[in-house]
């Protein structure tokens, strides 16, 4: 049979091969709503990219200074809103941190458990969305359906499901709940099943290894450059976690261990997410523990410190008592005097490295405060990881370094 | 520990080493604004130093409009902070700029990561880096009036509608006739005739 076009030869077509601009997002569903990549296409190569944060920009900083220290608190719930509690136990470290003050043990086993539920769910929700971004909607369904037991428990705790607001500067706002330590010791086997359920369903697909193994390469050298943190950072294989090189809390003591990965690809970045989830349940597990062993009525059995001009008095002296009245009206009106000074305070959240820069001109509200959001940095070498590769390699590498834009654009 | 790399920063630069502290174990280096680059790239190369992991980059604006003058000299306070993961430690490099047009040398060269960054202090406080390749606003838009994070920038004050913009972007649909990518194949050479 002939061919059908006779016309022209091959040679002859010229087709244009000038580079083709793609606006993708702010409202392309794999972009969170908030980021928009200008890409330079060569067919479906992505030659450059120019990413654009800022869609959820809400003056994190600016509102920070016109509050007391306490009024932070709920922004700080904003930020990585997928683990609000590590946002608010980094926060409230960094103020005690300014004030000199560290909460008594049992409050600081509490802020490790709590923390590390969050983690988990923080994981859970990334790799399940990383994975329903390319097809396969079951993990995520999965994913999910745990991360709503940790939720549940976290609503037992604070009341709240999403936005927990549950950390004070000097404590926490409640004690431990009745039910809590056994609500969270049986979520633990259940949970650690059903992520491992999900890995089966991935890690021997063709598709979902041929999608993320080798895409997205992120190098070493790079990565320490670009301040890249967190999973992304270990990915690469570098060790690096505040919890075991600048341990604060009780992490110390607990026996854990950090994963790494090797090549700093996608896969790397999936698995190093899921072994962390599984390192995290043996932290809870040892808190746990540990907190059984507090003699209770000894100073270490409390939540809060005890200190009248830090943390609010109990609500029955407020109502009685002159005294208590006055100290939670001066504590609310006025808020905390904090001394002069500024400080640097940094923990591990669930993305890395989430640090507040506070500076404090004494009184009660704070002169700056600068978060230091890890997504921020890990999007900025985001670049280097999708130029060079193919347009449908965006999807697996945006979802794997976990873009949350509440901490992103602040 | 860390204090080591405030000791080799005094010996080294000697008087350009404002100021040294280690508050609550934050180890700060207060430099002058002209040997910024130099400080950054003596903590990044130093072996001893070996701060090679860039942590963060921002500003502080130290001025009260209430009570201190706008123009005061030491207004801005811009800072870095840097790691090292071999030696684990970490320390926070300051310098201080005028209230009028502050201008600062910029770190890129040393971290790549103080791209945004930079981007993200010119855009709050107006500061400009010299020889930052993009220097662009970063979280607002280009239309965005003043830089928020100045202490007289009024939190209330609302910004003016943006116009519609032209030709910000070049290549956007729909396609001339002569350019982009036909539709079918045969169309090209009947377009050429």
């Amino acid at each position: 049979m002939e061919p059908v076009d006779l016309d022209f030869e091959e040679a002859d077509l010229e087709l244009p091969s000038e580079p083709m601009t793609l606006l993708m997002g702010p409202s392309h569903p794999a972009m969170h709503g908030t980021i928009r990549m200008i890409l330079k296409l060569d067919g479906e190569t992505v030659q450059d990219v120019d990413i654009q944060p800022g869609y959820l920009h809400r003056a994190f900083e600016k509102m920070s200074e016109r509050g007391t220290w306490s009024q932070v608190f709920p922004y700080t719930d904003r930020l990585n809103y997928v683990s609000p509690l590590l946002n608010n136990v980094g926060y409230a470290l960094a103020v005690e941190k300014l004030l000199g003050v560290e909460v008594p043990r049992k409050g600081q086993l509490f802020r490790v458990i709590l923390g590390e539920m969050s983690r988990i769910s923080d994981h859970l929700t990334c790799n399940g969305a990383m994975a329903m971004e390319l097809g396969a909607f079951t993990p995520f369904l999965w994913y999910l359906k745990a991360r709503e037991w940790i939720w549940e428990a976290c609503e037992e705790q604070t009341g709240a499901r999403l936005t927990h607001s549950f950390f004070r500067i000097g404590g926490a706002a409640m004690p431990p709940t009745e039910k809590i330590q056994s609500q969270i010791r049986s979520i633990l086997p259940r949970l650690l099943e059903v992520v491992t359920e999900g890995e089966s369903l991935l890690l021997k697909n063709r598709i979902f290894l041929d999608r993320t193994q080798g895409v997205g390469i992120l190098t070493k050298e790079h990565a320490l450059g670009m301040g890249v943190s967190g999973p992304v950072l270990r990915s690469c294989g570098i060790d690096y976690d505040v919890r075991k090189d600048k341990p604060y809390l009780t992490y110390a003591e607990c026996d854990f261990d950090v994963p790494v990965g090797e090549d700093g690809d996608t896969y790397d970045r999936f698995m190093v997410r899921a072994e962390e989830i599984r390192q995290s349940c043996r932290i809870i597990e040892q808190s746990l523990d540990l907190m059984k062993k507090i003699a209770p009525g000894s100073p270490e059995d409390a939540v809060s410190i005890v200190d009248p001009r830090i943390v609010l008095p109990p609500k029955d002296k407020v109502y009685t008592t002159i005294e208590g009245t006055i100290a939670h009206f001066k504590l609310i009106m006025e808020g905390i005097d904090v001394p002069p000074g500024e400080v640097y305070g940094y923990t591990e959240a669930g993305n890395g490295e989430l640090g507040f820069l506070l500076v404090s001109r004494g009184g009660g509200n704070p002169w700056r405060v600068r978060v230091r959001g890890p997504c921020f940095f890990s999007l900025q070498a985001a670049h280097d990881m999708i130029r060079g590769k193919m347009l449908a390699d965006i999807i697996p590498t945006f979802g794997s370094i976990n873009m949350i834009g509440g901490e992103c654009d602040r | 520990m860390s204090k080591l790399i405030l000791e080799r920063l005094k010996a080294q630069f000697g008087d350009d080493i404002l100021e040294v502290s280690s508050f609550r174990g934050d180890d700060v280096a207060l430099v002058k604004p002209a040997r910024w680059v130099d400080v950054a790239r003596f903590v990044h190369d130093d072996p001893r130093c070996d701060c090679t992991y860039f942590v963060d980059l921002s500003a502080n604006d130290r001025c009260d409009p209430r009570t201190d003058d706008l123009d005061m000299d030491d207004r801005f306070e811009v800072y870095v902070i840097a790691y090292s993961v071999a030696k684990k430690h970490r320390v926070r490099i300051k310098t201080r700029l005028p209230g009028d047009e502050p201008r600062l040398a910029t770190v890129i060269p040393v971290w790549s990561g103080a791209n945004w960054m930079e981007r993200e202090v010119f855009d709050m406080f107006g500061v400009h880096f010299e020889g930052h390749p993009d220097q662009r606003r970063i979280l607002t838009y280009d239309e965005f009036k003043g830089h928020p994070l100045r202490k007289d920038y009024p939190a209330n004050r609302a910004q003016p509608l943006v116009e519609y913009r032209e030709g910000t972007f070049n290549k956007l649909g729909p396609f001339l006739q002569d350019e982009g990518m036909p539709l079918n194949r045969s169309a090209a050479p009947d377009e050429r005739n």
